[in-house]
């Protein structure tokens, strides 16, 4: 009897998480892009009846390793930059993704496809003004260096990223060639020049929020920025423009850390972020492209335009090379660090 | 005599026990402080000074091709059968995630590393059977930079358990082909500088805490309780502020367009806006708002135990007012300044987010540079070494500190 009653009380207490409500732990950037994932998203699976809880952070790929190494995995997709999709990947720190329970690869961008996960948004790092103080647009990189025609600061990133093939590309480097000039010891020297030309006018930005922030405080003239932070403060009435000439796109992706405990559900959510439908609405509340091609038939050719995906804005645009700098990101890094001390 | 004596010496004996009892109990109730000091402060620390220089990665996976190296001149191309062993090694890595971990830390010495490791790894070359010769054109036709040296010069570097590597590194030093410490060329050396900038930044900010401070804690000093309470609480107040809704606060003020720049501007002190953000002035200005109450505290406690008399008597016995000041109150607050100085100091060594969010490119100081190196890069042995430099640093000052500050009471 005795025996029964105790069975009885642990088949109770085991079968509580299985009659709770299930739930998954998705991890993003927040700001604008969080929200527009919630819409789009989040809130659609909802329905699908699993939990989605919203955690942000800030690209440490640290969390994930500390994660995945104490066996204690909390979170279960993460949305990560290319960069670190692909170094985690090689160090062990996600799941194999399971392309069969995704739309066929060949819908997706090639780039957007990658044995750890695939790829969410399309986004870009642009050239960006106030509208209302330049009284022309400035059309090329050379335009961004040339302090005489447009006078004021320039806003960059702090770090070397994206700025050094910007200024290669200001010095006439075709937008093909960057990298492959970029990889040689000469071509470094090059954009490291020409960055210590613009030094003095130089203001360094550190979170995505500021560009668009330097731009209507008039503290710049000109800045490079995201393309979706532009568009989240057109949206709010600022006039600021873009200049996609030349502008570096980037993909961020969809991964689960490796010894997710809910991988089922997990899958389910990035195979819903993948689809055609959803990933179409996405772009209805950030300006980010879709991974999906067969979405871009789908958009509204107002939001296209606005898109770092649709045709005219990616003429001359250029692909982040993400294995370059997998291989010199340290050592440049560190030359940045050099360069800012001098 | 005897019977006189023996008591006396019990007695002596059951104090002694009765003493080294009570210094057992009182021990005992430290205990807890010090397995909490032990696993919160003493076990990080030594783990961080370990990673500061334990190099497993290539040690752990590269073992043949380390014995194969040991004998190679580091100039000529290395033996065949260094490459032969390069890939028994690479195909004897049982999981993706080992090869990944040793192309990092290849790549942080050679840049180009982690592609080639990558590549190699996964075209699993099978040369078990091939003579060493064939075995290495196998291995070039993989990928020809196998054939430039740098690479295996970086994996003979390694094959050793512990490196003196990340510590010379975060000094702006490096090992050559021979072994012999040199400098870094120029692109290289940035954490001298860095370090440098750390303190200088810390220097000011600390000066320009005391010079607002000590007139402030002299001033509360004076005033009755209740009034010296109340100010006490507007100098606590920003102390219990998070830091980042102050710097969020400062971005308002002292922007281009902000409060602080059109107030010069109405007043006529600048025609054109001042550039008080996102560079070094910036960031002293706002550590010293953070930093301030830890100066002013130490002084205050200090300022109010000085008795007036003394000065009264320098007045009384024809000193000047403000010679009296200097001469005999002054010293007597001295190790207010020292105490409040400290810390100051060494509180604004470790600031991270004031400068990262106030100052510019060239403004950063050394903590930046550890989080970059643990979030981005993921290189945690050069981050656990630049940690290390830090610690070092503070200690040795904090020794020369203790040394002033003992002089100080000497004199006092």
């Amino acid at each position: 009897m005795k025996m029964k009653t105790l069975m009885i009380a642990v088949a109770a207490v085991m079968a509580i998480p299985a009659m709770a409500q299930s739930q998954i732990t998705v991890v993003n950037f927040g700001g604008a892009n969080g929200a527009a994932q919630k819409k789009a998203y989040f809130e659609p699976f909802e329905k699908t009846g699993t939990k989605v809880v919203q955690v942000e952070y800030n690209g440490e790929q640290a969390k994930i390793k500390a994660m995945v190494e104490a066996k204690k995995v909390t979170w279960d997709v993460v949305e990560v930059e290319s960069p670190d999709i692909n170094r985690g990947c090689d160090e062990g720190l996600f799941e194999k993704l399971d392309w069969s329970k995704l739309p066929p690869k060949s819908d997706f961008q090639p780039a957007a496809v990658h044995e750890c996960g695939v790829g969410a948004f399309v986004w870009s790092t642009v050239m960006a003004y106030n509208a209302d103080k330049l009284k022309t647009a400035p059309v090329t990189w050379a335009d961004f260096w040339d302090v005489k025609k447009f006078p004021g600061k320039r806003g960059m990133r702090k770090g070397p990223r994206y700025n050094l093939e910007f200024a290669l590309m200001a010095d006439g480097v075709a937008p093909a060639d960057v990298y492959k000039v970029l990889a040689t010891k000469d071509g470094a020297d090059r954009a490291f020049k020409k960055m210590t030309e613009l030094k003095p006018n130089i203001q360094f930005w550190e979170a995505g929020a500021q560009p668009p922030q330097f731009l209507v405080a008039g503290d710049v003239a000109i800045t490079t920025a995201y393309n979706g932070r532009i568009d989240a403060a057109q949206r709010e009435g600022k006039n600021l423009g873009i200049t996609w000439t030349g502008g570096i796109y980037d993909l961020d992706f969809w991964v689960m850390p490796k010894g997710t405990p809910n991988k089922a559900a997990a899958e389910k959510f990035i195979a819903m972020a993948a689809s055609v439908e959803e990933q179409a609405e996405y772009t209805k509340h950030i300006s980010y492209g879709p991974t999906n091609n067969k979405a871009l038939a789908k958009i509204d050719p107002k939001i296209l335009a606005m898109l770092p995906t649709s045709p005219a804005n990616s003429k001359t645009a250029l692909q982040f090379n993400i294995s370059f700098w997998a291989d010199q990101g340290e050592a440049l890094e560190k030359r940045f660090a050099a360069w800012a001390a001098q | 005599m005897t019977t006189a004596v023996l008591p006396s010496l019990s007695l002596a004996g059951k104090l002694a026990r009765v003493e080294r009892r009570k210094r057992l109990r009182a021990m005992a109730l430290t205990l807890p402080l010090l397995v909490f000091l032990a696993v919160t402060f003493l076990v990080p620390l030594g783990a961080l000074l370990i990673r500061a220089v334990e190099n497993p990665e290539v040690a752990d996976t590269l073992v043949h091709t380390g014995k194969a190296l040991s004998g190679w001149d580091h100039k000529a191309t290395p033996p065949d059968e260094a490459y032969k062993a390069l890939v028994i090694d690479l195909n004897a890595i049982p999981e993706t995630a080992q090869a990944g971990v040793l192309a990092r830390r290849l790549n942080s010495e050679v840049s180009g590393a982690r592609s080639l490791i990558m590549s190699t790894y996964r075209a699993k070359l099978d040369v078990r059977d091939l003579p060493a010769a064939e075995a290495k054109a196998k291995l070039l036709e993989v990928d020809a930079r196998w054939g430039e040296t740098p690479y295996w010069l970086a994996i003979a570097k390694n094959s050793s358990r512990w490196t003196p590597d990340y510590l010379l590194t975060s000094i702006d030093l490096k090992r050559d082909v021979d072994g012999s410490i040199v400098r870094v060329g120029k692109d290289e050396a940035a954490f001298s500088d860095i370090l440098l900038r750390t303190f200088s930044i810390s220097a000011v900010v600390t000066i320009v805490c005391i010079l607002i401070g000590y007139p402030l804690a002299y001033w509360l000093s004076t005033l009755s309780e209740r009034r010296a309470n109340l100010m006490m609480i507007l100098v606590l107040l920003p102390f219990w502020t998070s830091v980042l809704v102050r710097i969020a606060a400062w971005i308002v003020l002292l922007q281009t367009n902000g409060l602080v720049n059109r107030f010069l501007m109405f007043s006529g002190v600048t025609d054109s806006p001042v550039p008080l953000l996102f560079n070094r002035l910036g960031v002293v200005i706002a550590m010293v708002h953070i930093l301030l109450p830890f100066m002013i505290l130490p002084l205050y406690s200090v300022m109010k135990s000085v008795p007036p008399n003394f000065v009264r008597a320098a007045v009384s016995l024809g000193s000047a007012p403000l010679a009296a000041f200097f001469r005999i109150y002054v010293p007597q607050t001295y190790p207010g300044i020292a105490a409040g100085g400290l810390l100051v100091f060494i509180t604004s060594i470790g600031y991270y987010v004031t400068p990262a969010l106030l100052g510019g490119a060239g403004d950063q100081m050394l903590s930046y540079y550890v989080a970059q190196y643990t979030n981005v890069e993921v290189n945690w042995g050069m981050a656990c070494a630049l940690g290390s430099v830090l610690l070092v640093t503070t200690l040795a000052l904090y020794a020369v500190y203790r040394k002033f500050g003992k002089a100080e009471l000497s004199l006092g």
